[in-house]
C-alpha cells in the first residue's frame, strides 16, 4: 500500500523543483518515494544519483531525522505522515 | 625553533602562545608520478594550524581586530560557520578567555561539533536545510536581539578576513617558492584565502595567475566551498583578482583525496581535494607560467581528512557507510 509522505527539499535542490520547499510523494519506500520525486522534477535527479543509479556519496537521505544508512537504505518502509529530508553538506567558512 | 620565534612574537604582543602557532604551515611537493604534465605542485598543508585548519588565520585577525577596536569588551564573539571558522575561534578564543558562540548548521560533522563542545564554544545549531545562509540569518537575528551581548563577526565581510592571507599565507608562499610561484589554486567559501593570498601574490609579482575551485553545481559534498553562481555572494570576494574559475564535481574530488591518501600519504579533506583536481587538469592541459616558464601550482588545502571521517565511506563506497 503506498502512502503519502513529505519530502523536506534544502534550499540548494529549490531551484530543480519550482521553489518548492517540500513536496508530498505517494510511496511504499524511500527509494520509490526519491523516484516519484526524482520522475515529476526531472532536473532533481542528476544531483542525487550518479551515472551508476545509486544515490551519490555525500547525499544524506533522512526518515524522520534517521539517516537511512542506519535504517534499510532506499528499502526502508514507509508509514503515513513520514518525513524524509535530503540532506547536504555545508557551503561557506 | 619555530616554536621559540612564536614564543618571543606573542610576548611582544601579550597574545596567548597558541595563537603563536597558527601560520608557518608546510609546503608539500606532491610526488611527480601524481603530476601529469611539465611542472610542480606544491601542496599548502593548512591542516598543521592548531585547530586542524586555515581557518585559524582569519579567525585570529578577526579576533584581533575585535580586541582592538574594543568591540569584544564585555561581549561574546559571534559568527556563522560550516565548521571550520567555529573550530577556530572556539580554540583561539578558549586560550584569550573570550566567549565564543557559533551558529552552525545541524548537520555539521560529529567531529566538529565534539570539537566546539570541548573547547567550550556555545553552539548553536540552525537548520541543515537552509544550509550556511541559515546559519548566517540566525546569527544576525542574535545579534540584532542581543547586541550588549555579541559582537558578531562576520567572516563573509570582515576585512581582517582576507587581510589574515595577505598577511601571512601570502608571504609564506612567495618565501618558500623564493618567488617562483606561477599559479595560486584556492577553493572558495568566504573567498578570504584566495583574495587575500592573491593579493599579496599579484602585489610581488603582477602576472602570477590566481584559480578559484569551485563544486559545479548549487548541491554538493565539497564541505566549506560554494558555488558563487547560486550563492550570496560574500562582500570579501573581489572577482577582479581572479583569473579563471574551474568547478569540480564531488566525485572528482573525491578521487582526489583517496590518491593523496594513498600515494602521498596525506589523507586531507573534500575541499583539498577538489583543488588538488583543479591544478592536475591544469597541469595535464599544458599550462605554462605567464612568461612561458615551467609552472610552479601553490595549491592550498584547507583542511585534513580526519575531520571527517565519519564519513570515511565516501572513499570506500563501501555499502556499509
Amino acid at each position: 500500500m503506498s502512502t503519502s509522505v513529505t519530502i523536506l527539499i534544502p534550499s540548494a535542490l529549490r531551484p530543480s523543483v519550482a521553489g518548492l520547499v517540500e513536496v508530498s510523494v505517494e510511496a511504499k519506500t524511500v527509494g520509490e518515494a526519491l523516484g516519484v520525486l526524482t520522475s515529476t522534477h526531472q532536473r532533481v535527479k542528476g544531483h542525487l544519483y550518479g551515472e551508476d543509479g545509486r544515490l551519490r556519496s555525500f547525499v544524506n537521505i533522512y526518515l524522520n531525522d534517521r539517516d537511512i544508512r542506519e535504517l534499510e537504505r532506499e528499502a526502508t518502509p514507509l508509514a503515513a505522515g513520514d518525513e524524509i529530508a535530503i540532506v547536504p553538506s555545508m557551503a561557506g567558512g | 625553533m619555530a616554536v621559540g620565534v612564536s614564543a618571543i612574537s606573542t610576548e611582544a604582543t601579550h597574545e596567548p602562545a597558541v595563537w603563536g602557532l597558527v601560520g608557518n604551515t608546510p609546503l608539500v611537493p606532491l610526488v611527480s608520478g601524481s603530476v601529469p604534465g611539465e611542472g610542480r605542485l606544491l601542496l599548502k598543508a593548512e591542516w598543521a594550524n592548531p585547530s586542524g585548519s586555515v581557518k585559524d588565520r582569519a579567525a585570529r585577525e578577526i579576533l584581533r581586530a575585535g580586541l582592538r577596536s574594543g568591540a569584544l569588551r564585555g561581549r561574546r564573539l559571534l559568527d556563522a560557520s560550516s565548521g571550520n571558522t567555529a573550530v577556530g575561534y572556539a580554540l583561539l578564543g578558549a586560550a584569550a578567555g573570550i566567549g565564543v558562540t557559533v551558529c552552525v548548521p545541524s548537520n555539521a560533522s560529529p567531529e566538529r561539533r565534539g570539537l566546539l563542545a570541548a573547547y567550550g564554544a556555545e553552539l548553536v545549531e540552525t537548520d541543515p536545510l537552509e544550509g550556511s545562509d541559515g546559519a548566517i540569518r540566525r546569527a544576525r537575528e542574535l545579534a540584532e536581539r542581543w547586541p550588549e551581548r555579541y559582537w558578531y563577526a562576520d567572516q563573509y565581510s570582515h576585512a581582517a578576513n582576507p587581510r589574515a592571507h595577505y598577511l601571512t599565507t601570502g608571504p609564506e608562499i612567495w618565501q618558500a617558492t623564493s618567488g617562483a610561484v606561477t599559479h595560486l589554486v584556492a577553493g572558495v567559501g568566504t573567498s578570504g584565502t584566495l583574495i587575500g593570498t592573491g593579493r599579496y601574490l599579484k602585489e610581488r609579482r603582477r602576472d602570477i595567475y590566481t584559480i578559484a575551485v569551485e563544486p559545479d553545481g548549487p548541491f554538493h559534498g565539497l564541505e566549506g566551498l560554494k558555488h558563487m553562481e547560486t550563492a550570496i555572494v560574500p562582500p570579501v570576494y573581489d572577482a577582479a583578482l581572479i583569473d579563471a574559475t574551474v568547478h569540480v564535481s564531488t566525485e572528482d574530488a573525491e578521487v582526489r583525496v583517496r590518491e593523496l591518501a594513498r600515494e602521498e600519504g596525506l589523507y586531507a579533506g573534500w575541499s583539498t581535494g577538489a583543488a588538488v583536481s583543479a591544478a592536475r587538469r591544469l597541469l595535464a592541459s599544458g599550462a605554462r607560467g605567464p612568461r612561458g616558464e615551467e609552472p610552479v601550482v601553490v595549491v592550498i588545502g584547507p583542511d585534513g581528512g580526519q575531520r571527517y571521517l565519519s564519513e570515511v565511506g565516501r572513499l570506500l563506497r563501501d555499502p556499509a557507510h
